[in-house]
């Protein structure tokens, strides 16, 4: 047993990959298991998961070498180095691992009855694991061609996802097609990127490249094309357009796992500014071009959210302007990076603020979107015009919208309210205004959700709502299991902070020890 | 001089794919514009592990003594090429199912998803 | 693409169509030694099966290349390749196992010039060829489901 687990890092990723090549066979027989495999390979992948995450902050790092039992070779005159793929997993890199593992369950879990009427099952559920497994690729691996590989992966899936429903209309092939527009520039400049890089220091390895990296002019350039492609794909303001237009576009479960793809692309970007570049970076000038990204995409996100009548357009806008306080609150931790005192004092608390928020935003805005996923499943419409009383019918979607809503606008006792506070109290020490824009945000935020809450819940019973009833059970089960880790994070945040959180914090400030979990051991 | 005309050429072709994307109204067009960015990005990887006078890097059939390019490029840019096929094959389905709700590829007359 | 081409293509067609097929299948058992492998092989049988199409239209051919059947062997070519991978579990994923074991593909490589022995290779040959397999079936899917969709859209202009 013990040595099949040695095995968890790579099985995480072969699991799902495994069960997405068997489903269209599978699904040739028997119509009813695919779902059923689809979760149960999920459910495993989760524990798995957990596995490694028990192990990595226990022991530290992992290192897992696929192909062979070396990292590296050692030719006869003695030069060695890194040749093979391999998966680094460091506390930030589980994080993301766990939030996907709980995402894409969950979602499995919910499209068991959401989508039993669809036809194509079998594509649907291959599609399903194979996002999975691209978005365990991208936040493992520790080559960055293998991260490329994923994020094409990652992308195609995803928007082959977006476009499913267009055999009822044109808009969602529409939304696929922007989305692949943008994944497909997004994935080449990366590769652009690679190719700056390998031509210069001649290895694809994050951590060998970091060791030796000179912040050269053609650095700049990759540097510059990195930030500007990832945030793109994350979904941060100047090019948002994508992110209402996919999000709302995708059957709900699907955007519940968009918004954790989105936050893969966010910890690749972090991932790139802490590990690759780190203090070679100019980094008070990298710091604040992050910061005012957060900024804008708060600030812009909310205000295009409060005049939307579509209830998962509007949750789209509001998915931007959350990823703006992520970027603040690493924004804020990079800024400080060179400068220990004021990292000790509030820059590692800004960036829990900002990690945390990940998680929560995930497990929030994936509750929102399975609500709002369960409205459009009994009542057939998104506008929010068209709905009204449905708490009557509807009293279980009713109370996780109300949830999830207090969440997402920062009220306690919800895990928002949480990493929002950390958020506004060391932002607060950096720069008053910033905390200040983000407070006022989360107002908005109150206001556009009060809004909904209004439109879709209250009010009498609409004659031709009469004969909606509550979604089946499985949904249920996948929204109420996502609204008590809300209610628990919300709860213990001291806790998920100092054993969760801060090390994973750690993992990404402390580039040294990246490097040298691979360096040190060839 | 004459060693940077590849660059020049990755220069110009993701020049020409990313005026396509932005200026061209015509989808198929657009799809032909992610096609040259991606050939452009290929040619780079394959012109960075170029060599004068040197050899395919085939183990088995080359003489002794004799300089290789090198392989690592051609292996990422094979890589690349596969997943091209792939993203190519998936915008012009989808190009296929838009022409056949809409009855048109023009970007002006399809926008339904604004705001 | 609709009632077919003349019969001076169809019959060139009939004539080339099976060297393209043993083209195709050359470079996928190839792949380890030569420029080439599972996806180059898997696209040039492909081409054939487009060939076909463009020459025949698309309502004679589909009793030929089912889709059903040509999805099937998609999976069954993906299953193989994960398969070659678990197998490597006894040292870690995607581990060569067969390479230097001495049975099929199974033979160490020679070192020097040499014109390279089939018989080599281990998991890359297998793979080259759970590889060749899933490209020849997807990409065949694609090709005749593109041909059909076009048919229609074609159909509902005429009317």
């Amino acid at each position: 047993m013990s040595s099949i687990l040695m095995h968890a890092p790579a099985l995480v990723i072969a699991l799902p990959l495994l069960a997405a090549f068997v489903t269209p066979i599978l699904g040739r027989f028997n119509r009813k298991t695919i779902s059923w495999l689809a979760s149960f390979t999920l459910g495993l992948t989760l524990l798995l998961t957990i596995f490694i995450a028990k192990q990595v902050l226990t022991n530290g790092p992992i290192v897992y070498v696929f192909g062979g039992t070396e990292i590296g070779l050692t030719l006869p005159f003695g030069y060695s180095m890194p040749i093979r793929i391999i998966f680094q997993i460091d506390a930030m890199g589980i994080f993301m691992g766990l939030i996907t593992a709980v995402v894409a369950f969950l979602a499995a879990i919910y499209s068991i009855s959401y989508m039993e009427q669809h036809t194509g099952l079998d594509k649907y559920y291959t599609l399903l694991l194979l996002l999975a497994t691209s978005m365990f690729g991208m936040e493992l691996t520790g080559d960055i061609f293998n991260f490329f590989v994923f994020f094409e992966i990652a992308s195609i899936s995803s928007v082959a996802l977006v476009a499913f429903r267009s055999t009822i209309s044109g808009e969602p092939a529409e939304a696929g097609l922007k989305y692949m527009v943008v994944s497909s520039i997004s994935a080449l400049m990366v590769l652009f990127a690679i190719g700056l890089f390998y031509g210069q220091y001649d290895a694809l390895n994050i951590a060998t490249i970091a060791s030796v990296m000179q912040f050269t002019q053609l650095d700049k350039i990759a540097l510059i094309l990195l930030v500007t492609v990832l945030s793109m794909k994350a979904g941060s303001v100047p090019m948002h357009m994508w992110t209402p237009d996919a999000y709302s576009e995708a059957p709900a479960a699907i955007t519940m796992v968009l918004v954790a793809a989105s936050q893969a692309s966010l910890y690749a970007l972090f991932r790139i500014t802490f590990s690759l570049y780190n203090v070679t970076l100019n980094t008070i000038t990298v710091g604040w071009i992050i910061i005012i990204l957060g900024v804008l995409s708060m600030f812009i996100g909310v205000t295009m959210a409060i005049i939307q009548s579509d209830i998962k357009r509007l949750m789209a806008y509001h998915a931007i302007s959350q990823t703006g306080y992520m970027l603040l609150g690493v924004g804020v931790g990079l800024a400080v990076l060179t400068n220990p005192a004021a990292l000790e004092s509030y820059g590692i608390k800004a960036m829990e603020g900002g990690i945390f928020h990940i998680m929560n935003h995930a497990m929030y805005k994936g509750l929102l979107f399975l609500t709002a996923g369960s409205l459009f499943y009994r009542t057939g419409t998104r506008d929010l015009n068209r709905m009204g009383g449905l708490a009557h019918n509807m009293a279980y979607t009713a109370t996780f919208f109300i949830i999830g809503a207090a969440a997402i606008a920062g009220i306690p006792p919800f895990n928002g309210f949480a990493s929002k506070l950390i958020i506004y109290e060391s932002v607060y020490q950096f720069n008053p205004l910033l905390s200040i824009i983000a407070m006022l945000v989360s107002i908005l935020t109150l206001a556009s959700f009060v809004k909904v809450f209004h439109s879709a819940f209250l009010g009498p019973q609409l004659e031709h709502y009469k004969s909606v009833q509550e979604v089946p059970k499985s949904m249920v089960l996948a929204m109420a299991t996502l609204a008590c880790i809300i209610v628990f994070f919300g709860l213990f945040p001291e806790l998920i902070v100092k054993h969760i959180v801060h090390p994973a914090v750690m993992a990404l400030i402390d580039q040294a020890r990246y490097t040298a979990t691979i360096l040190g051991g060839i | 001089m004459i060693g940077n005309f590849p660059f020049v050429t990755v220069i110009i072709l993701i020049g020409l794919g990313i005026y396509s994307l932005l200026f061209k109204k015509n989808l198929i067009k657009i799809a032909i514009g992610l096609t040259l960015i991606e050939s452009g990005v290929n040619l780079f990887l394959i012109a960075l592990g170029f060599r004068k006078e040197a050899v395919a890097p085939i183990y088995t059939q080359a003489p002794e003594g004799v300089k290789m390019v090198l392989p690592t490029p051609q292996a990422l840019c094979l890589t690349s090429i596969v997943i091209g096929v792939a993203t190519t094959a998936l915008v012009l389905s989808i190009v296929m199912i838009i022409y056949q709700r809409y009855g048109t590829i023009n970007t002006d007359e399809i926008r339904r998803l604004r705001g | 693409m609709i009632g077919g081409m003349s019969r001076i293509v169809r019959t060139m067609t009939t004539l080339i169509f099976g060297f393209i097929m043993v083209y195709g299948f050359y470079v996928i058992a190839h792949g380890h030694l030569s420029p080439g492998g599972g996806f180059q092989g898997g696209a040039i049988v492909a081409s054939a099966f487009a060939l076909l199409l463009v020459t025949y239209g698309t309502s004679q051919i589909q009793s030929f290349l089912s889709k059903d059947l040509l999805s099937i062997l998609e999976s069954t070519g993906l299953v193989l390749f994960i398969t070659f991978a678990f197998l490597g579990l006894g040292a870690t994923f995607f581990y060569n196992f067969v390479s230097n074991s001495g049975g099929l593909f199974g033979t160490p490589s020679a070192i020097g010039v040499n014109p390279g022995d089939l018989n080599t290779g281990g998991t890359i040959t297998l793979m080259n060829m759970a590889v060749g397999l899933e490209v020849l079936a997807a990409l065949g899917v694609i090709v005749l489901t593109m041909s059909v969709a076009s048919e229609t859209i074609h159909k509902k202009e005429k009317q």
